[in-house]
């Protein structure tokens, strides 16, 4: 079998097996994993910026409250259907992304982490500060009734799930191709050696662009998502937390690996709900797990797979 | 009240808020200036700070300048301790790689935070003050405690320059920063002096958490706004410049004063952080340093 027929073999077989999930796994499990889902789109995005370009941001909750605010705005104050109000929470978190690119990655390593930082709680702050329009604190709670594609309902099991499944699964293979493209080959040199690859001709600041509101769109896809399957847009998920779960998850299942985020997000997710069962504790369970992923696995479950056994791992 | 009366007041109010956010922002200052680390957990010492002084409140009997007094000294000693902690187990053992050092400071503010919520709780709680006197101005009455924090602040910022700029210790640090490998060959010792410098850092942070803490309340999620503006002050003044972040404190500390008195404090918090974002954007060096981040 051919190096790139392998890589597909394996990405397909993962998502024939998440396909698979949505008939076996009872209604508990089916939730939990529809939300891990989304998620992980949301990380995959927030892999892209960082894992593959190498831009900490810690600033991605600004795009993923654009998409969520974006759609759920729209169906709330406009009336719009779920599938206008989807797309336009993409567009809104790639546009975000876009302007905040343009200012920041005129700034490197630990400037553009504050400035993503400052504008995400800038953010933050305006939709607190806007309660006529965002409902402040309280968030705005989407009807049943707009929840509604393509004539299936949403907040049903079965249809959030595999509606949830849909967007990973495109996000994954677009992904997938994306880093294996020759303009995922360059957006890794940037991360390894930015002087080097100007040289090479390449123009780093376009390029780190194009890689930010890439990942803005697929944050913008996956809050818009959020809202619509779950029912709830509010502010809390766009505080300084939501820019730096997906960090969290990344740097877990491996940064620069393509299911990395997927994994990240589904084991922190069961460790969170299961020692909730024992402990209230949950954001100990956070902070003690980015501690020792820095200090021991640096670079990931899937990052330390491929540096072992799996060399040819996208 | 009249407008100059009430602006009056919104400057004194402003002057408590840089006061204390000086000496926060000067520890997240030297931190960076002398170990190159952005420390994200900078507020949680402040929280810690204040949380334990509502401890030794608790704790030492008698009227409250006693326990406040020995919370001036106790919780700084306490809350430079863990830092110092931090910095041998966790940030030493990174190298002080800032993308490295950023992650684990972010997991160790979640660790402090979540200590202080399953030990101390989710109340907010008072902490006496040590004295109750009024000072009588023609317009309004003030509160005599707020101005002797104000004071008390200005001498703990000159101790600090003396400490910087005229003792042995002081020079240590610097050379540290100056050159940390010709430092190390002159038979400093780095680590010590690393871990020294993050102690002061969140020494300072808990200082200005006890001096603030019998005028706002002592609660677990108190250490975000403290390092929002840290951030903000220490930007705008320059990184590693504690003139620089001085006037900074003033600047940001009045001005937050006035704008939350006559307009919403969210929109305050707004302006300033956009205002930051753009400084680092297109000054990188802030408004009096001389170094970019």
């Amino acid at each position: 079998m051919s190096a790139g027929a392998r890589i597909w073999a394996l990405h397909l077989a993962a998502l024939a097996l998440l396909a698979a999930g949505g008939v076996l796994l009872p209604a508990y499990h089916l939730t939990n994993f529809a939300k891990v889902m989304v998620l992980a789109t949301y990380a995959m995005g927030y892999n892209i910026a960082f894992g593959y370009t190498g831009l900490l941001s810690l600033g991605h909750a600004l795009f993923f409250g654009a998409g969520l605010y974006g759609a759920g705005m729209l169906v709330q104050h406009a009336g719009a259907a779920a599938g206008p109000a989807a797309i336009a929470g993409l567009l809104a978190g790639g546009a975000m992304a876009g302007v905040v690119g343009l200012l920041a990655l005129r700034t490197q390593g630990v400037a553009f982490m504050i400035v993503t930082l400052m504008f995400a709680q800038a953010g933050y702050l305006t939709i607190l500060y806007n309660t006529a329009w965002t409902r402040g604190d309280e968030g705005i709670v989407i009807a049943r009734e707009a929840r509604v594609l393509l004539g299936f309902d949403l907040s049903a099991d079965l249809p959030r799930y595999f509606a949830a499944f849909a967007l990973f699964a495109a996000g994954l293979v677009l992904k997938l191709w994306l880093v294996r493209s020759p303009s995922g080959r360059v957006m890794i040199a940037l991360r390894e050696n930015e002087e080097r690859s100007r040289m090479l001709g390449y123009d780093p600041y376009a390029r780190k662009l194009a890689a930010l509101v890439i990942s803005g769109l697929y944050a913008g896809a996956a809050g818009a998502a959020y809202g619509l399957l779950f029912g709830y847009v509010g502010a809390s998920l766009a505080s300084t937390q939501y820019s730096i779960l997906p960090l969290l998850w990344v740097l877990l299942g491996g940064a620069g690996t393509v299911l990395g985020p997927f994994v990240g997000a589904l084991l922190m997710f069961y460790l969170i709900d299961y020692s909730s069962a024992v402990t209230t504790a949950s954001l100990l369970v956070v902070g003690v797990a980015l501690v020792l992923l820095v200090l021991f696995a640096p670079k990931g479950i899937l990052g330390t797979l491929r540096e072992r056994w799996l060399k040819w791992l996208p | 009240m009249s407008f100059g009366p009430f602006l009056l007041l919104a400057l004194m109010e402003g002057m408590v808020t840089s006061a204390v956010l000086a000496l926060a922002a000067v520890g997240l200052s030297l931190v960076f200036g002398i170990m190159r680390v952005v420390n994200v957990a900078h507020g949680e010492f402040f929280m810690l700070g204040a949380v334990s002084a509502w401890f030794v409140s608790q704790w030492v009997p008698g009227p409250p300048v006693v326990g406040f007094a020995a919370a001036l000294i106790l919780c700084p000693l306490f809350v430079g301790a863990i830092a110092a902690l931090a910095d041998m187990t966790v940030l030493k053992r990174l190298n002080y790689e800032p993308e490295a050092t950023i992650v684990a400071t972010i997991g160790l503010l979640y660790i402090l935070q979540q200590a202080a919520l399953s030990l101390y709780g989710p109340d907010a709680r008072p902490v006496p003050a040590p004295f109750n006197l009024r000072v009588q101005l023609p317009w309004f009455g003030y509160s005599g405690y707020k101005i002797a924090v104000v004071a008390a602040s200005a001498v703990v910022l000159l101790g600090v320059w003396r400490l910087l700029a005229k003792s042995r210790v002081g020079l240590v640090m610097r050379a540290t920063q100056y050159d940390r490998e010709t430092a190390r060959a002159f038979g400093i010792n780095v680590d010590r002096v690393y871990a020294g410098v993050f102690a002061l850092g969140g020494g300072l942070a808990a200082l200005a958490a006890v001096l603030i803490v019998p005028i706002q309340q002592a609660h677990y999620l108190m250490g975000t706004d403290p390092l929002l503006l840290s951030f903000i002050v220490v930007i705008i003044g320059g990184l590693g410049s504690l003139r620089g972040t001085v006037i900074a404190a003033l600047l940001i500390g009045l001005s937050d004063g006035v704008i939350s008195t006559f307009f919403a404090p969210t929109l305050a918090k707004i302006v300033a952080t956009l205002a930051v974002a753009l400084v680092l954007v297109f000054r990188p060096q802030g408004l009096f340093g001389r170094r970019a981040l």
